[in-house]
């Protein structure tokens, strides 16, 4: 028999075994839902799959009765609002400071000790303080997004510039470059792939960010909606919530990803050469 | 060629990093239009010197003139280099390589050249490609490429820059033989049209035999057992390639074969 480090599964045992452990949980969720519903009809912990969907229903698909908002979609549509703005200006923030820092050592000197304190601040400590100086609307809830995660996003870019060959930077020199034209030319177009990588990257801080900023103060939200209806354990709505921004997730991961490719396609393969 | 003056005049250059010396009392004149090939073994400071031709590093003493003066301390369009790898931009088409090169020559900050200037800059990058047999590969990246022809693409590139020394660090270390000769006549071809003064690091000594008008061999003349560091490689022999006999040639390569290693009991 084969070492189990070179055993390797086949093409439909390999997809049996990614839907294994999905199907478990699943049958395993139902039976001990089903357990406790036999033993308290009420009870509110684990609903059945037919009062999720009642609870789906519920919020998705009928306006609310009082504000007559279909409450999901405005939660959805409050938090992407807010996450994908905070993620944007972090991006942009992060990309400048670390071309900057990773190209420029005179830059470096005094930016980078100054980045690396920044980044070791907790940004939920400093929610308080954005609450205040921001007040409760819209933009504490960006800010806080954005704090949390340029500092990484910043250093991620430092490395990644500092990583391309000094050979192409040598060699657009005696080709007659000037700074501006190879921070343009030679630097951004190869670190623009490494910030979706980043940005892939620091997605799940961002939701963090998100929810914790919604669950402390906002009127909507998907975190805001978990947290308010914690109150009467709404499970029903809670788990469907959690699934939605799992799914959320997942497809703004891989859409990110597709664009990486298709915007790229020397990347990758070609990052060596 | 014509002229009185050499173009290059290197006077008792040394180079030391902390407390190793690396290169010592370095002289020698070179006129417009040589190729000088520089052999030696790996870590005698053939490739630190040409780091200094081009700028990336600085004579610890001692200065090297270009035409009377100081060599700047930064690399320019003076100078042209091709290194073993990593010489072209990965993220260009082989076609935008060269139009880059062109619009990096222009100033601006943006690097880029737009209308008639872009115009002339595709043809341009075009008869260039043509001359060194890339004509096909026009579209595609660097990373399709063979070997040798990221190397030619390299050259063509560094050409474009119109440099009136070109410099070539191992570039064809890490090609098969059968390329390589192909690539000894691109650069041969070259180096006549375009009347450029070569520089160019190899480690294999038949290259720097066929190759060029001057060989220089890098060797530490004096040794000191206890302490390595303490004395730097000179150029051992100044040969003017073609006056050589067989013997010499198998003199210096003897010289150049590493050190057997000795066993520490």
């Amino acid at each position: 028999m084969k070492r189990l480090i070179n055993q390797t599964p086949g093409k439909t045992l390999k997809l049996f075994l990614a839907l294994l452990p999905f199907a478990l949980l699943i049958v395993l969720y139902m039976a001990s839902s089903d357990a406790r519903l036999e033993v308290n009809p009420n009870d509110k912990l684990l609903p059945s799959f037919s009062q999720i969907g009642d609870g789906i229903d519920r919020m998705a698909f009928e306006p609310s009765k009082r504000t007559g908002e279909y409450l999901f979609w405005q939660d959805t549509a409050s938090s992407l609002t807010r996450l994908g703005m905070g993620v944007l200006i972090a991006a942009a923030i992060g990309l400048f400071i670390g071309i900057v820092t990773g190209a420029l050592p005179l830059f470096s000197a005094w930016l980078s000790p100054l980045l690396t304190v920044v980044s070791l601040i907790p940004p939920l400590a400093v929610l308080p303080i954005l609450f205040i100086v921001f007040g409760l609307g819209e933009l504490s809830k960006v800010v806080l997004i954005a704090i949390g995660i340029t500092p990484f996003i910043a250093r991620d870019i430092q490395r990644r510039t500092q990583e391309i060959p000094a050979e192409q930077l040598v060699k657009a020199q005696t080709l007659g470059a000037n700074t501006s034209q190879i921070l343009l030319r030679v630097v951004l177009p190869q670190i623009l792939p490494k910030l979706i990588d980043a940005v892939r990257l620091s997605l799940g801080a961002g939701w963090l960010f998100l929810i914790a900023a919604e669950a402390v103060a906002a009127t909507d939200g998907l975190g805001y909606r978990i947290f308010l209806v914690r109150r009467y354990m709404a499970m029903d709505v809670i788990l469907p919530y959690v699934a939605w921004i799992t799914v959320l997730a997942f497809f703004i991961d891989q859409a990110l990803r597709w664009l990486n490719e298709k915007a790229f396609p020397w990347h990758q393969t070609g990052e060596k050469s | 060629m014509t002229s009185e003056k050499p173009m290059l005049q290197v006077k008792n250059v040394w180079k030391r990093y902390d407390e190793t010396v690396v290169l010592e009392r370095l002289n020698a004149d070179v006129m417009e239009g040589e190729f000088v090939t520089l052999v030696g073994t790996s870590g005698c400071g053939k490739s630190t010197f040409l780091n200094m031709l081009l700028g990336t590093v600085q004579p610890s003493k001692g200065e090297i003139l270009l035409d009377g003066n100081p060599i700047p301390a930064e690399p320019g369009p003076d100078r042209g280099i091709v290194f073993q790898q990593y010489s072209v931009f990965p993220h260009m088409t082989v076609l935008e390589n060269l139009i880059a090169a062109s619009a990096f020559a222009k100033p601006g900050w943006s690097g880029r050249l737009f209308g008639q200037s872009k115009a002339k800059a595709r043809q341009q990058a075009l008869e260039m490609l043509e001359q060194v047999g890339l004509g096909a590969a026009a579209n595609k990246y660097p990373h399709e490429l063979s070997g040798g022809m990221k190397q030619r693409l390299a050259i063509a590139q560094a050409l474009l820059g119109r440099p009136r020394i070109l410099l070539l660090d191992e570039p064809f270390g890490a090609l098969d033989p059968g390329i390589r000769s192909d690539m000894h006549a691109l650069v041969l071809s070259l180096w006549r049209e375009y009347k450029l003064t070569v520089f160019m690091v190899t480690h294999d000594l038949k290259e720097g035999f066929y190759l060029g008008t001057r060989l220089w061999v890098f060797d530490k003349l004096r040794h000191d057992p206890q302490a390595p560091g303490n004395y730097g490689a000179a150029i051992t022999y100044d040969l003017a390639v073609g006056q050589m006999d067989k013997d010499l040639y198998q003199q210096i390569d003897e010289e150049l074969r590493p050190m057997p290693e000795v066993s520490v009991a």
